[in-house]
């Protein structure tokens, strides 16, 4: 036993895990408990062996990380946080103002799906707090233990690799915070400094390496996406009887749609790109899907990595400048959308070369909305009718971005395109929903099975306000505007006992309910 | 000068040297640290005018903590009001004529003091009696909360205990603090849980711009609370926006090879 620990490697210490793919989710009962000492809840270090896979070399190579953990890890690990404290004011200050009063702890949904008091955004914000306070602050260097300060060993390492992790970026935990302090910014902080000493995650690294390469997560390159297209116009063709087009790299299209690369095939996301076609059909606009810019998901967020970001956002830049169109609309996807509202003008803008009377970029939401408001397409609300419906608002959405001109658009908008696209309408309980919205448990990079304990877990706050609404309102349809919200509850509501044709997107009840050919 | 005014007026001196400049060099440091994206937690304002109603709401009312933990606000809340009171009628050490609204204050009000320090013990009593926060509770956390309490208690006590000796000291004690000010103390007045309570509130102030007190000014730089939310009408950046306290770049430490490089044979 101990001649087997001693051949180990640091990485291997580091990233040694427990993988329960088929772990299932306990029983829904409407209630959101929050683990209680008193009842043995509290269970410390009860997820600490849930970690993804570790990136492989030639993953950590290409996006020009270290291959492996280097030798000095520790030292160039605490190089890397001066340089980001002194780079991110966001850092900077939370790193230093938290009073841990507490109000925090039961507010993420990793903590009361795991009972891992890790989880609780405080402490796993202490993970890298320690490391600071040890390595950059008088406080620890005078007190030490007492202030909390702790030196990065590769037991910490660990830690971090298992608790940063289990952290969505959903900034829940934010919204209660007396001072706002955002534990994304501290994760994705985290997740830059284990990038820089060699521990990369597999499923995060690998995919922003394909995104570079070929222009999507999915690595899939131009020719299989135009015949995918094509594929999905003849089904579409089959289906509604009208020639309604997925147009590719169309030179001088109106609209340029960039969409999270899921919606190309995966179930249910590619109804929601049906969707889409049809109200760009429908409303007679031209528009273009770009084989440069097949994605809007954009995994630099994920792993704090402002350069990785631009790299991959840029992209969207290029396919501007080659194809001219005059608006940019982006479809249902949630982090991307963060990325896009807030970050797009700064990271690739200006977009001068865009009409200016739209904004820039515009949410597909606000879009159709628009279209509806002005009666530029007419929606059938009785096509929808085997459905109730309620919407699970997107974390990066409803906290990190917005829509329309007025604060709670990104409320207010998607809401009422639902309403108008079907009868029966449902809010889930209102501690879950708008900005108090839990994440779906996949956000922030955690959406592989290797995680699934965490990812069932984590979905377990927003399953048990779903099943109140199952069992009191009858609600058979969660609309989603998120590609990892989707990916993510078709994987999990099995694993509540939840028929997983419950998830879909709210342009597949657009598409629906649209009616095509009907001239307003 | 006797010689324990001496030593009191030295330690004044130097912490309040320590207190101001640690201050302002963490306010130099937030102020400088650059903000490169925009992360408002939205919904967040529009304009600035929204931007500063939001913050005071914070600051004012700690918004967020009510909806976030209604016994933390309260506790908490309470704790910050008392403080402030408690600081407003102290002002009437420290200046030569006691400003009139001070006057009112203290004949209006005697109990802030004490409610002060009840808030103060609750706060202690819901960090030991919440799971969760004993769970994330450090030393220090207690350290500062029974400082301050032993601060309220001493300070208290030098007011009320035997009540019109201490009262008839007041004049004593502006002398000495108030002379503090304008660099010619009185002698420090012997009264033991005013000198106490002295030497505590400096233990205080020297440690405050390292201690998560900082929250105090920090909560003005915290980009969730203090962005404008419009980033798709005005561009923010650039974006590469260098920290004007880094004039050179660090010697970086060079990443040795790692285990696994290390096994390869080399072949150069």
């Amino acid at each position: 036993m101990a001649e087997e620990t001693a051949e180990k490697t640091p990485i291997e210490i580091v990233t040694e895990s427990e993988h329960n793919k088929n772990f299932h989710g306990p029983e829904l009962t409407g209630e959101i408990d929050t683990p209680a000492v008193e009842d043995g809840l509290i269970i410390k270090g009860v997820t600490d062996d849930v970690k993804p896979y570790p990136a492989s070399e030639s993953m950590q190579a290409e996006l020009g990380f270290p291959e492996t953990l280097v030798d000095n890890w520790e030292d160039v690990a605490v190089q890397r946080l001066g340089e980001l404290l002194e780079r991110y004011k966001s850092l900077q200050v939370y790193l230093d103002i938290c009073v841990r009063c507490g109000t925090c702890t039961d507010k993420c949904q990793f903590y009361l799906g795991s009972n891992d008091p890790n989880n609780m955004p405080v402490a796993r914000a202490e993970l890298l707090r320690q490391v600071y306070k040890r390595y950059f602050t008088t406080e620890g260097k005078v007190f030490g233990k007492l202030a909390g300060a702790r030196k990065l060993d590769l037991k910490l390492l660990g830690d971090w690799y298992a608790y940063f992790h289990q952290c969505s970026q959903c900034r829940r935990c934010s919204v209660f915070c007396p001072y706002g302090i955002d534990t994304a910014e501290i994760s994705m902080a985290a997740r830059e400094i284990m990038d820089s000493i060699g521990l990369g995650q597999k499923y995060v690294n690998s995919i922003l390496g394909k995104l570079h390469e070929v222009g999507n997560n999915l690595g899939m390159n131009p020719k299989a996406l135009k015949a995918t297209l094509e594929s999905t116009e003849e089904d579409l063709e089959e289906e509604t009887g009208q020639k309604i087009r997925l147009p590719l790299d169309v030179e001088g299209a109106e609209v340029l749609l960039v969409t999270p690369s899921a919606d190309f095939f995966a179930e249910p996301h590619v109804e929601s790109l049906l969707g889409y076609a049809k109200v760009f059909h429908q409303a007679g606009i031209s528009w273009t899907l770009s084989s440069t810019a097949s994605e809007a998901g954009n995994f630099g967020m994920f792993i704090g990595s402002y350069t990785q970001m631009q790299k991959a956002a840029s992209r969207i830049r290029r396919a501007i400048e080659e194809l001219k169109p005059r608006r940019l609309i982006v479809g249902e996807c949630g982090h991307a959308w963060r990325i896009a509202y807030s970050f797009w003008n700064t990271l690739i803008g200006p977009f001068d070369m865009l009409d200016p009377q739209y904004p820039a970029p515009q949410h597909i939401c606000e879009y159709t909305l628009d279209l509806v408001g002005r009666g530029a397409i007419k929606l059938d609300k009785s096509a929808n009718d085997e459905f109730t419906v309620t919407f699970h608002d997107s974390c990066n959405v409803a906290r990190g971005a917005a829509m329309g001109d007025e604060p709670g658009g990104q409320f207010e908008i998607p809401r009422a395109l639902i309403r108008a696209s079907c009868n029966k309408y449902v809010e889930m309980d209102k501690d879950t929903i708008k900005e108090k919205t839990f994440c779906c448990g996949g956000g922030g990079g955690l959406l592989t099975d290797e995680i699934m304990q965490i990812r069932v877990q984590g979905a377990m706050p927003r399953m048990q306000a779903l099943h109140t609404v199952m069992e009191e309102d009858g609600v058979n349809f969660m609309a989603l505007i998120c590609a990892i919200c989707k990916a993510q509850f078709t994987k999990i509501l099995p694993k509540y006992d939840v028929p997983m044709s419950v998830a879909g997107g709210v342009h597949q009840l657009v598409g629906r309910a649209i009616e095509l050919g009907a001239k307003a | 000068m006797d010689g324990l005014t001496f030593v009191y007026s030295l330690l004044f001196y130097i912490v309040i040297n320590i207190f101001f400049i640690g201050l302002l060099l963490k306010f130099w440091k937030y102020v400088s640290t650059p903000a490169p994206l925009k992360i408002p937690q939205t919904p967040a304002p529009k304009t600035a005018t929204g931007v500063g109603v939001r913050m005071f709401q914070e600051v004012v009312f700690f918004k967020s903590l009510f909806r976030g933990n209604r016994l933390i606000w309260l506790g908490g809340y309470i704790m910050h009001l008392g403080l402030l009171f408690v600081f407003m009628k102290h002002l009437r050490f420290f200046f030569p004529g006691t400003p009139a609204f001070v006057d009112t204050l203290v004949d209006i009000d005697l109990y802030t003091g004490f409610i002060f320090l009840s808030a103060l013990i609750f706060l202690f009593i819901l960090r030991l009696a919440i799971d969760r926060t004993f769970y994330v509770s450090v030393f220090n956390d207690y350290l500062l909360l029974g400082l301050l309490i032993a601060i309220a208690t001493t300070g208290l006590l030098a007011r009320f205990w035997d009540y019109s000796g201490t009262r008839a000291m007041i004049p004593d004690i502006k002398a000495f603090v108030g002379g503090l000010f304008t660099f010619n103390p009185g002698p420090v007045p012997s009264n033991k849980p005013f000198m106490v309570h002295f030497i505590l509130v400096m233990m205080l102030l020297a440690y405050f711009p390292f201690s998560k007190l900082v929250h105090s000014i920090g909560i003005f730089f915290s980009p969730t609370r203090n962005q404008i939310d419009n980033t798709r009408k005005k561009r923010w950046g650039p974006w590469t926006v260098k920290n004007p306290r880094r004039s050179k770049p660090k010697e970086p430490v060079a990443v040795q090879p790692s285990f696994a490089v290390k096994e390869e044979p080399s072949d150069s």
